[in-house]
């Protein structure tokens, strides 16, 4: 017998109703299921045979998508410090990425620590399974907060997020809003200063172990975004883009890297874990609404650059296209997309508070989902009833 | 020419072990069984004793809220045992065969609803709403017959039909005396007796399972709406009612197809409705480890090798188990020979043409429903699965019917089952939920 499944069976006896150990249930049976698929056949009465698909499937897949745009964004956050200490000729590679590897890898630790802390104990207070929602969640909210961010306000807004945008309402499957959304809106408006604002959060300041480098006192680093949401700007340089697409400028961790990000969401598109129509769509509304703006003279940014900065292609690929809190019908998917390129760049080029609105449109739509659905869903109960003859 | 409907939802799983086209007969001696649990709605009323004499057609049990509803015994022999459960609850009703088969006699010549009121025929009709049997006080829409079924290990019915092609042909001619029936034929079959049947709307349908579930056929061809009612028969139940009003003797005899990964070698067995499994199973399968079932692997109930086939079941199948597999990682591990319509497996590069040995695991654990528009890429009708799904969990009843509940029975949902990935019981929740409604509305 293998000797991980012995190990196993032996742990079981303290875990189970009545045993010493009974309050860590959640926690075992949470690696466990991990360890080995579930020897659980079905029940008379239901399907005799299952697909080999499951929820940890699947969110380990999402976690592979989200891998190249961690580690190139790892290694931007080296390079943003070199670049702003003025050391980029002496930097290496590997430096620049240990560098970026020690300031990103606590956040993930706490996020994670914090976020399955929580839903250990609910699996276990609930007497459920635990789910494995927040897994994805867990990585993703490292990747959309700045660098700067000090991890006791990452702790407070993880635990918000999950307790009250996913448990509450009944955990992964029931919650209305992106649980890692949730988490850097609570960030953005309960500690503005720390997420954006004076441009000195995008760029790590400070050396760590002996990696990298400490800036100087007049240091400043917007966002190519930031920057163009000053007065007098004029349009990008080509060298602009060119790093927006590459991924070598400031901003929240895993957002920059427009390549890192295609791959992962060819990954998604090609499980079909991610629906194109939903990611498709959110392009073609913030292209469209780009072109707009542009024509009509209210910005100088061109439509194609909407797209590569800031958290757009970020949020199209593997926020807006969360299965829970998008739209379930399939045509709701493209309205619900459309909308969402249209409401990102609305905020980021009418609203002179705010250079980014990828976050805030994707929430607002999270909340129109349902209603969108509804509008499908109604128009079939329509023709149901119109056929029927009584009533 | 017959009406195409072409469907594109739905999956086509190809599993090992598919029946090849050759009948074996079994001898039967010893028990039959009737199971009142393969009457779904039916209350059963038990009206022989222990030590009666029957023949073949003579009632074992009647429902109580439609006493004319009559459940025949499919031999002739002695009541050798009247099986009760909890709260002596009916489990079955045994009859001895006495091996001469002897069958009482009907009227062929009057009405064919009393007819197959009193020779037990009717029981096999099932209707729409509810997916139950049907109630005899009703007036049928029309009766729906579905000539193919196209659950992985099913039986092939064209191969079944060959020399019975009178009786199927009697059979459908008998059911347009009650109402217009519609015949569902697959764009793969081409027996005459199939694509140019009489007395029947004959519908030809072209896509992948759960195409020939009747189910999906109605929706196409003409759904049910809110006070309607249809019926439905099974192609071989057909049969049955072909041969009795030939012969005026009922013969429930069936060819059901032995079929699945665990079985020596598939094929086909002519069985009586009834029949004890052993009979079929002893030698014939690797019964180590077996998962038995009674009827189709995506709709059937997992059953011993003691059991009795259904009345329904046109196959068995019999699958491995797999509840001591202890598969690591299976998170992460490509796993070749693992079925899923998932691309982060594999089959989708091996193609449609390799067989799979799929086991009874469920492999994964349930969850709410996370990923979206998955049954509805397996759930060929004009309704949304997940929301009807939800209404039913939620209890919610008014938009059950609004979503279309009436449409839809448990085995339209085998398929979306067997893909989803929160893994719920789908077909458990909508038997339920079909059970409730009934309740209400009666």
């Amino acid at each position: 017998m293998n000797p991980i499944k012995k190990l196993f069976d032996n742990i079981h006896p303290y875990v189970e109703e009545g045993g010493k150990f009974h309050a860590f249930r959640s926690l075992v049976d949470g690696f466990e299921t991990f360890a080995f698929v579930p020897n659980t056949t079905s029940r008379v009465g239901s399907v005799n045979i299952h697909d080999a698909i499951d929820s940890k499937r699947i969110m380990s897949f999402v976690v592979i998508a989200l891998i190249p745009a961690l580690l190139f964004g790892m290694y931007n956050v080296g390079y943003q410090n070199a670049l702003a200490c003025g050391k980029l000729a002496e930097a290496t590679f590997w430096g620049m990425f240990w560098y970026g590897f020690l300031a990103v890898l606590p956040k993930i630790i706490v996020s994670y620590v914090v976020g399955l802390g929580i839903e250990f104990v609910v699996a276990q207070w609930k007497n459920e399974e635990i789910q494995e929602g927040f897994l994805v969640s867990g990585i993703l909210i490292p990747m959309i907060i700045p660098v700067t961010c000090p991890l006791w306000m990452l702790a407070i807004a993880v635990a918000f997020s999950v307790i009250l945008a996913k448990e509450i309402f009944g955990g992964t499957g029931m919650n209305i809003f992106n649980p890692a959304l949730i988490t850097r809106a609570f960030l953005f408006f309960s500690y503005p200063s720390a997420m954006t604002g004076d441009a000195t959060v995008w760029v790590a300041q400070d050396t760590i172990f002996g990696l990298g480098y400490k800036a100087t006192d007049a240091f400043t680093a917007a966002t190519p975004l930031g920057d163009a949401a000053q007065a007098g700007f004029t349009g990008f340089t080509p060298e602009t883009i060119q790093n927006a697409i590459t991924g070598l400028i400031p901003g929240c961790i895993g957002e920059t890297s427009v390549i890192a990000i295609a791959l992962g969401g060819l990954l998604l598109l090609w499980t079909g874990i991610a629906s194109w129509k939903t990611m498709l769509s959110v392009f073609v509304g913030g292209a469209a609404t780009g072109y707009l703006m542009q024509a009509l003279g209210l910005t100088e940014i061109q439509w194609y650059e909407q797209l590569v900065l800031g958290g757009f292609a970020f949020g199209a690929v593997f926020m807006a296209t969360d299965p829970v809190t998008s739209c379930r019908t399939e045509g709701g998917k493209y309205i619900y997309g459309l909308i969402i390129g249209f409401i990102a760049v609305m905020v980021r080029v009418l609203n002179p508070g705010y250079p980014e609105g990828m976050m805030l449109a994707i929430l607002l739509m999270n909340l129109f989902a349902s209603l969108i659905d509804y509008c499908f869903v109604q128009s079939n109960i329509n023709m149901r009833a119109k056929r029927a003859t009584i009533k | 020419m017959a009406k195409v409907i072409k469907l594109r939802k739905g999956l086509d799983i190809n599993l090992k072990g598919k029946a090849t086209r050759e009948t074996a007969s079994v001898s039967c001696p010893g028990e039959y069984a009737l199971v009142p649990d393969d009457f779904t709605g039916v209350k059963p009323k038990v009206v022989v004793k222990e030590g009666d004499a029957v023949k073949a057609g003579d009632a074992l049990f009647v429902d109580k809220l439609h006493p004319e509803v009559k459940f025949v015994s499919p031999v002739s022999g002695i009541v050798s045992l009247v099986e009760r459960g909890d709260r002596r609850k009916l489990l079955s009703i045994r009859v001895k065969a006495d091996g001469k088969q002897e069958a009482s006699q009907f009227d062929t010549k009057g009405d064919v609803k009393a007819l197959m009121l009193e020779s037990g025929l009717f029981a096999f009709l099932r209707q729409r709403p509810y997916d139950v049997v049907a109630n005899p006080k009703d007036t049928p829409k029309a009766i729906f017959v579905s000539a193919f079924n196209s659950m992985p290990l099913s039986q092939d019915f064209e191969y079944v039909l060959e020399g019975q092609e009178a009786e199927f042909q009697a059979g459908l001619s008998a059911l347009a005396k009650i109402a217009k029936v519609y015949l569902g034929v697959s764009v793969k079959q081409t027996a005459k007796a199939l694509t140019e049947a009489k007395d029947c709307e004959v519908t030809i349908f072209d896509g992948p399972a759960p195409a020939g579930n009747v189910g999906v056929q109605i929706n196409h061809v003409s759904p049910v709406n809110k006070g309607e009612v249809v019926w439905t028969m099974g192609a071989e139940e057909v049969i049955f009612l072909g041969r009795l009003v030939k012969t005026g003797k009922v013969d429930f005899t069936r060819t059901i197809a032995l079929a699945g990964s665990e079985v020596k070698a598939p094929k086909y067995y002519k069985v009586l409705v009834g029949q004890k499994l052993t009979t079929l199973l002893d030698g014939t399968i690797n019964a180590e480890g077996a998962r038995i079932i009674n009827g189709n692997v995506m709709t059937g109930l997992k059953t011993t090798a003691e059991g009795f086939l259904g009345a329904h079941a046109t196959e068995v199948n019999v699958i491995p188990e797999g509840d001591h597999a202890d598969e690591m990682l299976g998170w992460i591990m490509p796993r070749f020979n693992t079925f899923s319509t998932h691309r982060s497996y594999f089959s989708w590069l091996f193609g449609k043409k390799k067989e799979y040995v799929i086991d009874a695991r469920i492999k994964g654990g349930e969850r709410h429903m996370i990923m979206s528009g998955e049954y509805d890429k397996v759930f060929p009708m004009d309704i949304y699965a997940g929301y009807l799904v939800k209404a039913i969990i939620a209890g919610d009843i008014d938009r059950q019917e609004a979503l279309g509940i009436y449409e839809v029975a448990p085995e339209d949902f085998a398929i979306a089952e067997f893909v989803d990935s929160s893994k719920l019981e789908l077909q458990r929740i909508v038997r339920e939920g079909l059970d409730i409604l009934r309740k209400e509305n009666s």
